[in-house]
């Protein structure tokens, strides 16, 4: 079978930026497909490019076989978008701005109706439909958007961090459904996060960091690659042990908050072994499966929500980082 | 065919839809008019009476402002919708369309008209006030005058669109507003005669497109009033205003839709 999206060393380089270099991938049918980076990796980008709003650099997209440079028109009929910023008209109520959307794809009326009573019963809220949506609240904003992008049942949904800034309840109800859709209707979800716990939701996911994608597989098999277990090791007051347990297990230990990462293949044994080493000079040791966190730390050496964004990255953000801020 | 109607159609039916929804809005798009007449116009006419008319002449500096506080309200209203478009792509609802499969200067189309529909409504309440500045109006004027005003409100929210498909933020809003709109309208002669202008201003006023729509509603509004009255306000014959806005509006509607779906 064909791929649904076919991404060829695509590549958007805007002014002296690279927000995309140069990346390839496929998502089948029916598949949920996650990309999974840091601020700024380049994640709405592709999106954008995707859903034919920008041009690539160079390299080529199918979406469906046609490709969005030569024919848009096409690819917009068989995709449907929920954006990472607030793309409602909130002087409108929740059944107005679905039935804007319906109109512009140019769905008969009774049909609309129809599926406007669906998606609204979906998403929860029938009950409020006739409500301005300035009077909502952000998580019933976001599921307001992925009720319109499936209003004209598209083939594949684009969801541009659906669930940022939601609560977890929300955040599950959203996955829930978004589950639901793929079992029902055979649609295919291609969804950015920067959610470790989220990208475990999808089939596959695409590890993206300054625009090239590191690694591309499911969240096990990616885990599984790792090897092993994660143990954090806090040193007691003043110990600096990196250089010594580097020296003497010829591990690689990872400077974290807590104190010392590293990554062995038993982790139970290693603990002993450890605690025996350096008996006194440890406070604590942890131990834990790997995450995709982990995945992320070790294919790029940093954490993927690293708190201190360097100065060049904040700059970047404004002012879109400052309106997304906002909801 | 049928995504480019479909597309006009709901962005000019989100435009009304809005406009409905803020009655507010409506009353406010009248406020500024109204200053214009009942204050800058009676304070005008009382501190210094009307000059730039022969003394001879039944005509008063409220009823000579009128056709103009009409033509003021449908631009800045017009100009200020069609810039409005950059609200809509940043913030939203544009986002959308433009992701639709419909076709782009459909899209803005769709947002000429709909910005067009809300300066008449507004220019439909105005029309209501007519008596307060004692101008006497029958039925047919009125539908002239919303004609020429039509040409006119569909030209600038054009020259709007235009604007805002080659600006990225509502920054440089302050600056059209100030280097482009307000001469437009100052030299347009609804303030005051092309007559009493020095030569230099008299040549720019010839230039300004809306001077010709200033001039047709008052050849509509003075059609049948003091032939001295006609004689000193109406400058060209409806045939050459209604002529120059015509091929003024074509082109403006012609590089809105144009330069939005240019732009990336
Ligand atoms: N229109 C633009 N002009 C210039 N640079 C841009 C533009 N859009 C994005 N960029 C840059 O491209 C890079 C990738 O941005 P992108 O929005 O794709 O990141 P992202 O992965 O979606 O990040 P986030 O998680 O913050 O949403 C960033 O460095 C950004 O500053
Ligand atoms: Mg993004």
């Amino acid at each position: 079978m064909r791929a649904v999206i076919e991404v060829d060393k695509l590549k958007k380089v805007f002014q002296s930026i690279v927000a995309v270099d140069g990346i390839s991938f496929e998502v089948k049918e029916g598949e949920i497909f996650g990309f999974l980076g840091p601020n700024g990796a380049g994640k709405s980008t592709t999106i954008k490019i995707l859903c034919t709003l920008l041009r690539p650099t160079s390299g080529r997209a199918l979406l469906a076989g046609f490709d969005v440079v030569r024919e848009p028109d096409t690819v917009r009929r068989s995709i449907g978008i929920v954006f990472q910023e607030n793309s409602l008209d909130d002087r409108l109520t929740a059944a107005e701005n679905l039935y804007l959307h319906g109109l512009l794809y140019g769905l008969p009326r009774r049909l609309l109706k129809q599926r406007m009573e669906e998606v609204l019963e979906m998403v929860d809220l029938a009950a409020r439909q006739k409500d301005l949506v300035r009077n909502f609240s952000g998580g019933m904003r976001r599921r307001l958007e992925i009720a319109r992008g499936l209003l004209h049942h598209p083939r594949i949904l684009f969801l541009d961090e659906p669930t940022i800034g939601l609560d977890p309840q929300t955040r599950k109800a959203i996955w829930e459904y978004i589950h639901g859709l793929r079992r029902e209707k055979n649609i295919t979800i291609f969804m950015t996060t920067h959610y470790m716990e989220e990208a475990e939701n999808c089939d596959r996911i695409a590890i993206i960091d300054h625009g090239r994608i590191q690694a591309l597989d499911t969240p096990a098999n990616l885990k599984q690659r790792l090897g092993g277990d994660v143990l954090i090791v806090t040193p007691a007051d003043g110990a600096d042990l990196a250089p010594l347990i580097a020296a003497r297990y010829g591990l690689e230990p990872q400077p974290v908050e807590e104190g010392l990462r590293l990554q062995v293949a038993d982790g139970a044994a290693f603990i002993l072994q450890l605690a025996a080493d350096f008996r006194g000079r440890i406070k604590s040791i942890s131990l834990r499966r790997p995450t995709l966190d982990d995945v992320f730390l070790s294919l790029t050496g940093r954490a993927i929500r690293e708190e201190k964004v360097s100065a060049a990255d904040r700059m970047h953000l404004s002012p879109r980082g400052h309106l997304r801020r906002r909801h | 065919m049928e995504a480019a109607l479909r597309a006009i159609y709901t962005v000019w039916y989100r435009e009304t839809l809005r406009l409905l929804r803020e009655k507010t809005r409506l009353i406010g798009m009248i406020g500024q008019p109204l200053l214009y007449l009942l204050v800058v116009g009676q304070g005008i006419s009382a501190a210094m009476g009307f000059r730039g008319v022969p003394a001879e002449i039944p005509l008063n500096y409220v009823q000579f402002m009128y056709p103009g506080v009409l033509a003021m309200s449908v631009l800045f209203t017009s100009v200020f919708s069609g810039i409005s478009i950059i609200w809509d792509r940043e913030f939203g609802f544009l986002k959308e369309v433009l992701v639709a499969p419909v076709p782009r200067w459909a899209t803005a189309l769709g947002k000429v008209l709909g910005g067009s529909t809300v300066a008449m409504a507004q220019a439909c309440i105005l029309l209501c006030l007519a008596p307060i500045a004692r101008v006497p109006l029958d039925l047919l004027m009125v539908l002239k005058l919303l004609g020429i005003l039509l040409l006119i409100s569909l030209a600038l929210t054009s020259f709007g669109v235009a604007i805002a498909s080659h600006m990225q933020t509502m920054e440089g809003f302050q600056m059209i507003m100030n280097f482009l709109v307000m001469p437009l309208f100052f030299l347009s002669g609804a303030m005051f005669p092309l007559h009493s202008a020095p030569p230099w201003m008299a040549f720019l006023m010839r230039l300004d497109p809306l001077t010709y729509g200033v001039d047709a509603l008052r050849g509509v509004i003075y059609a049948g009033a003091d032939p001295r009255v006609t004689a000193f306000l109406v400058r060209y014959d409806l045939v050459t205003n209604l002529s120059v806005l015509l091929l003024v509006t074509a082109a403006l509607v012609a590089l809105g839709t144009w330069s939005f779906s240019r732009q990336d």
